[in-house]
């Protein structure tokens, strides 16, 4: 209808092309190494051989699982007594929160081995009060421990914000509708921080199910996760780019699909970020 | 209760902090281990300073964070202006679609679909050694551009429609209104948009890991060295990284304090 | 020269997502006048005013500019300039910098651009402000630089998009006389959109009344308020009582179960017609003095007068008047012949005029009053 809209609709189409090129394309890409065999021809043998990595796929549920609950239990109150403050401790509060996040999450990761170690901090201490040292590292123990400590801003940040928006007059009109502090929590606070509560815990299920790094320091060998053998298969040379083209695509479309049923929950359909 | 929260708060943030203070702790080791302290030394922090690895890691961390950055804000606020000015409901949903893929994706599986692009492509043109400087960039590039858009399309949103047309009214052509009255309306966004991806881009590690090839930035190289027995010498590095971001950090919050004051002032 | 048309709208049909905006509009504006589009929400006043500033293009019919057919030429290269509703003034940049703007697209010579800025500041009423930023400003003040900002770029025609209507009451009626002054004082033509029936009776030459993306009636103020075209002109400027008639012929009408003088003719004869009745212009009189009799159901203190309503054979009238009434009381009613304005039937007959929800809406009104405290 007019020609300058026409113009600015152009200047979108630079990163829709490489976006296409590099999000795509790769994607496709990947499909494609997933159903063929090392010379190019077409097989379902690499989907069939990820029975081998059954093991490693449910131990990455099961950890990520627990590792987003314990998240979402520490950060939720962790959130509320937040918005509880100070408006300039807030901001304090949140720098704080933030400030690990800036940090090479491969150091965060590993200085816990200092801490966690059969002659760690813990156990230094331990022995020095005369109690017998505990074995901590490499556990499935110290590895969720290792998720929930690397992604928790990621839960307590959305959280956070979308509690920090809700409007102070709902909270006094529930207590003036007669709702008691309890009450109050269950039916207007948690249902309108639900939109946070989702996004933190994709952003940390995410991260958690396909990390490799943490399961190989803190795991040490005997907790193999789905990204370990992603990573593995990688660096082994162009004859496995096969089979581990088909455990990606597989890890991609498990997280597809957990992403389809937490937008569900949230009831947004169509991923409302940019609208 | 007020104490009961305080607590909690106090709680966490030790958990938080814990780590980091071992880390800065040991990073003063005189000896070797990370975590038997023998004496107070800064000799790590003079060792990194001679530690050609990790010093090319860093300038190809920086080298990689400046470009992408750059290149994704000029490239995002480009798309964020021509995704809002899409009609037609095909073109929006794709443009979604391919905004959300890279951020709700899994890095590891962003990482390796675009190091088999690569690779595949390298073997196409005949490359031996198609991964470096070039695919890392691309690379990085790709994960930014989605932050740069979320973070100018709310400020798109929020800017007044008729400030384009007053400046069209005013006798700019809409390319002189688009520079003279639109970028100055969105230009935080823009800044927020620059500043994420340039912090993302310093701290990633699985999609560098698989699209760097010899061109290692900071984090490849802090893994190749945790795969053998990490010395103090990691901790030292990011200490400093650490007092830096934190340096900066404090900076950026004041000056925003002060402005929002001043805003908040003249209102 | 004066008298000549400066805009002139075709036949200008406009569609958004297949709902018709304007539907068939034509009107000429000339040079130097001051015309307001009248009209609520939705009714095309604001997409006409578009089509003259070049954000739009019309589906179909043509914007005249000085006698050049102007579609197709984009807003900065024509000699109009726009006021925004809410004045889209750059907050990036102080005062003198939003009134340079266009001075400075153009390049002028920076000591000529002071001189302008300079003058079309003391023009508003804003010397001194040069400056401030645009956040520190009040509205009133933001709504000057907005004016200044337009008329320093020398438009032949200034356009005002509901320019007041984020002003609050009293600095509005303040507004409305200078921007009538500015308007003299410049001798370029005003078009400007409003809502508000006042301020377009008060400050316009000429009145175009809009409805559904069509004008219903063009004309001053006066003949807007004492001859209104239709039904909805009549209710839409102020309070209206419009009854069915039966014209019999000229200067002969019967409504409401009387014969009534009026000074209207050239209809047929019998043919049904809207007879308008301004509350103002009913003289209540004893009952045995009336020609219509009914009986009062409310009763509203205004100050000036009193506003009352009164129930002739199932009609209600709304009836200004100083003499106090009470409700229940059985009174007549006057009308001069002159007070009687005839109407050919049009769609809106019978869809306005009749206040029998008038006193149930004041009820709502104030029970709702009632339950906030």
């Amino acid at each position: 209808m007019n020609k300058k809209s026409f113009g600015s609709r152009l200047v979108a189409a630079p990163y829709l092309v490489w976006a296409s090129i590099f999000v795509i394309v790769p994607l496709v890409m990947m499909a494609y190494f997933a159903f063929t065999d090392s010379s190019g021809v077409f097989t379902l043998s690499n989907i069939t051989q990820i029975g081998k990595y059954k093991k490693a796929f449910l131990v990455s549920i099961l950890y990520a699982v627990a590792a987003t609950a314990i998240t979402l239990l520490i950060s939720y109150p962790m959130a509320y007594f937040m918005t509880k403050m100070k408006v300039s401790s807030q901001r304090m509060v949140m720098i704080i929160v933030m400030l690990p996040m800036w940090m090479n999450f491969l150091i965060r990761t590993y200085s816990w081995i200092s801490i966690l170690a059969n002659t760690g901090i813990i156990n230094t201490f331990l022995k020095s009060i005369g109690l017998k040292p505990l074995h901590l590292i490499n556990t499935p123990g110290a590895v969720i421990l290792g998720m929930v400590y690397d992604f928790i801003p990621y839960m307590i940040l959305p959280i956070y914000s979308v509690m920090s928006k809700i409007d102070n007059s709902l909270l006094e009109a529930a207590a003036d509708l007669g709702s008691n502090a309890f009450s109050r929590l269950r039916r207007v606070i948690i249902p309108l921080s639900m939109p946070g509560v989702i996004s933190g815990i994709t952003m940390v299920f995410v991260p958690s199910v396909s990390t490799f790094y943490i399961s190989q320091k803190l795991g040490g060998n005997k907790n193999w996760l789905i990204g370990d053998a992603i990573e593995y298969l990688f660096g082994a040379g162009p004859e496995y780019y096969n089979v581990a083209s088909a455990i990606s695509l597989i890890l991609m479309i498990l997280i597809l699909l957990c992403l389809a049923v937490m937008s569900r929950f949230s009831g947004d359909e169509e991923g409302g970020v940019i609208v | 209760m007020k104490t009961f929260s305080k607590i909690y708060v106090a709680l966490i943030i030790l958990f938080l902090y814990a780590p980091v203070a071992v880390m800065v702790f040991f990073s003063f080791n005189s000896g070797g281990s990370v975590w038997i302290f023998e004496s107070f030394s800064f000799d790590w922090y003079k060792g990194i300073l001679f530690d050609t690895a990790m010093m090319e890691g860093l300038k190809h961390t920086i080298i990689i964070a400046i470009l992408s950055a750059s290149a994704a804000t000029v490239l995002g606020t480009a798309a964020a202006v021509g995704i809002l000015a899409l009609r037609r409901k095909i073109f929006r949903s794709f443009a979604t679609t391919v905004t959300n893929i890279p951020m709700m994706n899994a890095d590891i599986v962003t990482g390796v679909s675009l190091m088999l692009l690569f690779v595949f492509f390298g073997r196409m043109i005949g490359l031996s050694e198609s991964l470096g400087f070039i695919t890392v960039l691309i690379a990085h590039i790709t994960f930014n551009l989605p932050y740069v858009i979320l973070s100018v399309i709310p400020k798109l949103n929020q800017t007044d429609k008729n400030l384009h047309e007053a400046a069209l009214d005013l006798g700019c052509t809409p390319v002189q209104a688009f520079f003279k009255v639109v970028i100055p309306s969105i230009k935080t966004g823009i800044f927020t948009g620059f500043i994420m991806s340039f912090t993302l881009s310093l701290d990633d590690f699985v999609i560098s890991y698989f699209t760097c090839g010899h061109y290692q930035t900071l984090p490849v190289v802090i893994y190749n060295m945790t795969k053998k027995t990490v010395k103090p010498d990691v901790y030292a590095l990011s200490t400093l990284v650490f007092v830096v971001i934190f340096v900066l950090l404090i900076l950026y919050n004041t000056v925003q304090t002060k402005s929002e004051q001043r805003r908040t002032l003249n209102a | 020269m004066a008298k000549e048309n400066i805009v002139e709208l075709k036949d200008i049909c406009v569609s958004f997502d297949g709902e018709r905006v304007l539907d068939g509009l034509s009107l000429k504006i000339k040079d130097k006048e001051f015309i307001t589009f009248l009209g609520a929400s939705g009714c095309g006043k604001t997409t006409t005013l578009r089509l003259i500033a070049g954000f739009l293009d019309p589906d179909s019919g043509d914007v005249i500019f000085e006698g050049k057919r102007f579609n197709g030429v984009p807003a900065y290269k024509r000699q109009v300039n726009t006021i925004f509703q809410r004045y889209a003034l750059f907050e990036h940049l102080n005062v003198f910098e939003n009134v340079a703007f266009g001075l400075r697209v153009k390049k002028m010579p920076e000591s000529e651009i002071k001189k302008t800025v300079s003058d079309m500041l003391s023009l508003v009423n804003l010397q001194g402000f040069e400056k401030r930023r645009i956040a520190t400003l009040s509205g009133g003040q933001q709504q000057r630089v907005a004016i200044a900002r337009a008329i320093a770029n020398k438009p032949k025609v200034l356009l005002l998009d509901e320019p007041l209507a984020a002003l609050d009451l009293k600095l509005r009626k303040d507004m409305q006389k200078e921007l009538r002054n500015i308007q003299c004082t410049l001798g370029i033509t005003f078009i400007f959109v409003t809502h508000d029936q006042e301020e377009a009776l008060t400050m316009s030459d000429r009145v175009v009344v809009m409805d559904k993306g069509k004008i219903q009636q063009v004309g001053t103020p006066k003949d807007i308020y004492n001859e209104p075209k239709n039904a909805f002109v009549a209710d839409f400027i102020g309070e209206s009582n419009i009854i069915d008639g039966v014209m019999k012929k000229d200067f002969v009408v019967d409504f409401s179960g009387h014969i009534f003088k009026c000074l209207d003719e050239g209809f047929g004869s019998d043919e049904a017609v809207d007879v308008v009745v301004r509350p103002e212009d009913v003289d209540i009189v004893p009952v045995e003095k009336g020609m219509l009799t009914g009986t009062v159901t409310s009763v509203a203190f205004l100050g000036v007068h009193y506003e009352i309503i009164v129930d002739i054979g199932g009609f209600k009238w709304m009836i200004q008047t100083t003499d106090e009434c009470f409700v229940g009381d059985t009174v007549g009613l006057y009308i001069e012949p002159d007070a009687i304005h005839i109407m050919k039937k049009s769609e809106y007959s019978g869809l306005y005029g009749d206040y029998s929800s008038y006193s149930e809406e004041m009820d709502h009104l104030s029970d709702n009053t009632q339950e906030e405290e």
